[in-house]
């Protein structure tokens, strides 16, 4: 069983849960950013919740089934078609051999995950089949699709859930204004007081240069740092640091001008001074957000980032108890 | 020179970041390495990945199987207990060939000159004259000379930030340049405020370039003998000796990475923080030595 990649999308990846343990050589989680989304399309199948699935960016790819396969599709609203007829999302479907999958305008979200029962088969590579573009490793030869590629499919092992739907409430919502929450720090006391506030105050859009590295925000007030002696090794910006490690999901603001937070391909290190980090519960949110979404940035301490981090626990929780039988 | 007391701060609920001096010292640098080596022989349940850097580091970890409060005290005593202890680093010098003034970083470098501080120099000619330097060769002298620390791996996959082993008033230090370059030549020698790096991967990049060497550092095929146990080679704590080399001898290397023979020259050695501080020329004399003495 396989997938032929008749037109590639903008930016179709194959993804997992992540890679753990090589971030010390500068090697990142990766792994699919919408992570709910991910693990209900995998679950409504019956796979594996870590299962490899494709991650499809603002624009579907094109892809033809060699046998008979069941599919199911999650996370953005990226309007689905099989041989020209529409399916839903968050649905089995079988797709029968020979039968085209393609999609229409995106109507919300920005990231969508199609999971084949079995899983897409690519080689593991340190413990993941997740795609790491900037190192080229890992999911299929290290890079985006293209068009010929044939993607290879796992065998089924379960039994059939066509049919299968997820109910309504735990499907993600994707609003174009959101807040997220962070945890001030790291490097947080650098900034100016006032700077300090006006961060939290200002609604920022989201950049053009939006992708699984970083997501750059743009229209808030410039950041002031506050005055200090620059510390040897670490550069003339008042916005420099000596190099150091990134946490995933930090705020940096290089020269004070725009807020850049990282997500899961991150560049593990670097010169600019992280003024927080934004909380586990919220990079879902974050991996939904199109160019010109806005977002406002709210402070929190870390029992209620704990809190929210139990909230989402739950949710995954039930998504496995409505679909685990 | 004795460090004040780390600062932790919590990178949101799955990261403790913790910088143990604002500026860079080959103390920091050390007590970094002795810190992380010492959290990762604990196997401390629901730490993820430890990560190094060069005056600071962090802990990425599972709240659901470590608190973070309970796991901040634990890196508080660790930093306690371990004091201003001897530090010595069991680690390995590597010979790492420098083709500088390269015709490819020079294209590079042509092609973003308007963001660049001085736009009618090469970054090897402005990072020279403002380090004080009569000449590039001198520069490149001076480059070469001395050993460098890798400090920290990373940024993108297997790139060494590195750290010449030089009293503070002889390193080498230049600005970023005004706006990053889209791209940099694979294996570009890049600095950038004190520090060297090698551009593992093609890409964007900062750092005034200086040279290019011909031996991969990163491989996911894990095509050289070097590359074999791991697709990334350095590692924070490897000590690096740079060689200059000529076109001639780049293009032989390079005939030598495509066929897959090409290898580097790796000894093992005992690194003495306390006597090198006391006469780093010396030291890295000794050093040397190791390097290409049988």
């Amino acid at each position: 069983m396989a997938i032929k990649v008749l037109h590639a999308g903008l930016a179709t990846t194959v993804q997992d849960a992540g890679r753990t343990g090589y971030y010390h050589l500068g090697i990142p989680l990766s792994g699919a950013l919408d992570q709910y989304s991910f693990r209900a399309a995998n679950l409504l199948l019956g796979n594996a919740e870590d299962a490899a699935v494709l991650e499809m960016t603002m624009l579907g790819p094109k892809l033809e089934f060699t046998q008979d396969a069941l599919i199911a599709l999650a996370g953005a609203n990226l309007p689905a078609k099989l041989d020209g007829v529409a399916i839903p999302n968050y649905e089995v479907v079988v797709a029968k051999a020979g039968s085209v999958l393609s999609f229409d305008y995106l109507k919300d979200g920005v990231r969508g995950y199609l999971a084949v029962a079995g899983g897409i088969d690519v080689p593991v590579v340190l413990g993941s089949r997740s795609t790491y573009i900037l190192g080229a490793m890992g999911g299929f030869c290290g890079r985006k699709l293209q068009v010929g590629d044939v993607l290879p499919v796992g065998a089924v092992t379960g039994p059939s859930h066509l049919g299968r739907k997820l109910p309504d409430q735990l499907k993600s919502v994707f609003p174009k204004d959101v807040q997220v929450r962070m945890l001030p720090g790291l490097y947080f006391h650098w900034l100016t007081e006032a700077s300090g506030k006006l961060f939290f105050e200002d609604t920022w859009c989201v950049g053009a240069e939006a992708d699984r590295i970083a997501y750059r925000f743009k229209g808030g007030r410039p950041l002031e740092f506050a005055p200090r002696e620059r510390p040897f090794g670490a550069g003339s910006d008042p916005s420099n640091i000596v190099d150091a490690g990134y946490p995933i999901g930090s705020i940096q603001v290089p020269g004070g001008l725009e807020p850049i937070l990282l997500h899961r391909d991150a560049i593990s290190g670097g010169g600019y001074a992280m003024i927080g980090t934004v909380i586990s519960a919220d990079m879902d949110l974050v991996a939904q957000l199109q160019p010109n979404f806005r977002a406002q940035f709210v402070a929190v301490d870390m029992a209620q980032a704990l809190v929210a981090r139990a909230k989402y626990k739950q949710r995954v929780s039930e998504l496995r108890k409505a679909l685990t039988s | 020179m004795s460090l004040p007391p780390a600062r932790y701060s919590f990178g949101g609920d799955e990261h403790i970041f913790v910088e143990l001096n604002t500026e860079m010292s080959l103390e920091a640098f050390f007590k970094g390495m002795s810190i992380t080596n010492a959290i990762s022989q604990r196997q401390i349940l629901g730490v993820t990945e430890i990560c190094p850097a060069n005056a600071a580091y962090q802990v990425r970890f599972d709240p659901d199987l470590v608190a973070p409060d309970t796991l901040l005290a634990q890196l508080k005593s660790i930093e306690s207990e371990l004091g201003d202890s001897a530090l010595e680093l069991n680690t390995r010098i590597i010979e790492i060939p420098i083709f500088y003034n390269d015709p490819w970083t020079y294209e590079t470098l042509m092609r973003f000159r308007e963001r660049h501080q001085e736009p009618s120099s090469t970054d090897l000619e402005y990072g020279a004259r403002i380090n004080g330097y009569a000449s590039v060769e001198a520069f490149v002298a001076a480059h070469a000379a001395a050993p460098w620390f890798v400090s920290m791996v990373g940024f993108v996959a297997g790139l060494p930030f590195m750290f010449q082993m030089v009293e503070r008033e002889k390193q080498i230090q230049v600005p970023k340049y005004l706006r990053p370059r889209t791209d940099t030549p694979k294996l570009t020698i890049g600095h950038g405020g004190c520090f060297g790096s090698i551009y593992s991967v093609r890409g964007a990049g900062g750092y005034q370039m200086l040279g290019i060497t011909p031996a991969p550092i990163f491989d996911p095929e894990q095509g050289l003998p070097y590359l074999k146990d791991f697709m990334v080679f350095f590692r924070p704590g490897d000590i690096i000796k740079f060689k200059s080399i000529n076109r001639t001898q780049y293009d032989a290397a390079l005939a030598k990475v495509q066929d897959g023979t090409f290898d580097l020259r790796i000894r093992p050695v005992k690194f003495a923080l306390q006597d090198f501080l006391k006469n780093p020329t010396t030291y890295n004399h000794k050093l040397t030595e190791t390097l290409y003495g049988n």
